[in-house]
């Protein structure tokens, strides 16, 4: 009897030594793939159930092994397996239970998932609202330790979702959870040493705060510097918790940074791009580099990162992309 | 005798060759325009399965491949000198790494050997 790869609720069988890619492919099924060598990452799969063999995790990022991802032109496995395209949709129905303005403009949504919720710190969830409205935030605290998911919300001039929760939503209504997803959130595979830099526009610090919250957790020993960038100083949020954290833990460093400002004992002036690239730390091969929020912030500081000599795989970006409908 | 992708280390070295030489290639203001800098991920997994194909390792790219993935870019003016900077660079990458000239030589013409393909000529 050889090994048996269920995908998409039916059973396929493998040949001797065939990867789960070959396999699915001579059974005529749609599955994504370009180079076959295991490099291109095209063909990248999740494990629900079932052994990954090492040689299908090699050179993976540690948050792609930790959501059991794998090269399905790599494996070739000894037992069954249940596989999936990665991020599947699985959807969880959850409750309102407070809402909290952080500043002028951004509110702090509280939901009580009603079933088994689990995601990492950092990762993204798609929220749709009864009227079938759908947006993308970041989680902001471990809801696996703290029973409830904290969102970051920004409200947007004539925002869906934003009119909907300034003007309708209240405590106990029902909205549903698609996900979670995405790689952004701290691992250490890899030890606690190194240096993490988390850089971020707006509610860009929400995914930043669950890392941060979990680094420290986990007993990092790396420094952790956090830049909270802002168009005017009354867009920063959370500046008394972050100054806190940054009080208790001597390897924590909190700056925020407002563009249009003067320097003063509290935040940096200028550019968040400019703030950060300056400041760089020396061991710049094992930095890990965090970046999220508006996507030119994004991609610009991942460029440059990436070309002044930090490792690609130690980038890891989550850009917030407006919403198109 | 082992093959030349094996004596260059596999996987393993193009795992470590891929982020010098895309760095080259970026930081290169002659060809750095032909890199959408939206999806750095995406390029480095294309780079990787070019380091794979250049390093004589197992790849699947037919010439028609590569004549429709470069289709846009010649359209952009893509021309030899550009193919030209790209072995240059991969030159650059492997002598970093320490390889032997003449297995870097043997990785060149590899890479020249597409070049019709690339320039869809």
């Amino acid at each position: 009897m050889g090994v048996r790869i269920t995908y998409a609720d039916s059973v396929y069988d493998l040949e001797d030594g065939e990867s789960v890619l070959d396999g699915l492919l001579r059974h005529n099924l749609d599955i994504p793939y370009s180079c076959k060598s295991g490099t291109c990452q095209s063909c990248l799969m999740q494990a629900v159930s079932g052994d990954i063999p090492a040689a299908a995790q090699i050179d993976l990022k540690p948050g792609y092994k930790k959501q059991n991802l794998f090269l399905a032109c790599q494996c070739t496995p000894e037992q069954d397996m249940d596989v999936q395209l990665p991020g599947t949709a699985i959807d969880v129905p959850a409750v309102i239970h407070s809402m909290e303005m952080l500043n002028h403009n951004v509110v702090r949504l509280v939901l009580m998932p009603q079933d088994e919720f689990t995601c990492e710190p950092g990762q993204y969830i798609s929220l749709i609202n009864g009227k079938g409205v759908t947006r993308s935030y970041s989680i902001a605290n471990d809801p696996g330790k703290e029973d409830h998911i904290d969102l970051h919300i920004r409200f947007i001039k004539n925002g869906k979702m934003s009119l909907w929760l300034e003007n309708q939503a209240t405590r106990g209504d029902m909205l549903t959870l698609r996900g979670p997803a995405g790689n952004c959130f701290y691992t250490s595979d890899d030890g606690y040493d190194y240096p993490i830099v988390l850089a971020g526009t707006g509610t860009g610090l929400a995914p930043l705060y669950g890392i941060l919250n979990r680094a420290l957790e986990c007993g990092h020993k790396g420094r952790i510097y956090l830049y909270h960038g802002a168009l005017q100083a009354e867009d920063l949020y959370y500046i008394d918790e972050l100054q806190a954290l940054s009080e208790q833990h001597d390897l924590f460093d909190y700056v925020p940074c407002v563009l249009n400002g003067q320097d003063n004992n509290f935040y940096k002036a200028g550019n968040i791009e400019d703030i950060v690239m300056k400041a760089l730390p020396k061991n710049k091969a094992q930095t890990r580099l965090f970046l999220c929020g508006a996507p030119d912030m994004v991609n610009s500081l991942k460029k440059k990162a990436f070309l002044s000599g930090l490792a690609s795989k130690h980038i890891y970006a989550d850009a917030f992309l407006p919403s198109k409908t | 005798m082992s093959s030349l992708y094996e004596r260059l280390g596999g996987a393993n070295a193009v795992n470590t060759a891929v982020d010098i030489f895309y760095r080259k290639m970026l930081g290169d203001d002659r060809v750095s325009h032909f890199f959408d800098n939206t999806d750095m991920d995406g390029q480095i997994a294309k780079q990787k399965a070019f380091l794979t194909m250049a390093f004589g390792g197992p790849n699947n790219y037919t010439g028609k491949d590569l004549r429709e993935g470069h289709k846009h870019l010649v359209e952009k003016g893509l021309n030899d000198t550009h193919v030209d900077i790209v072995i240059e660079h991969l030159g650059g990458t492997l002598k970093e790494l320490g390889v032997p000239d003449a297995d870097i030589t043997e990785v060149a013409s590899i890479a020249n050997s597409v070049r019709d393909d690339v320039l869809n000529r």
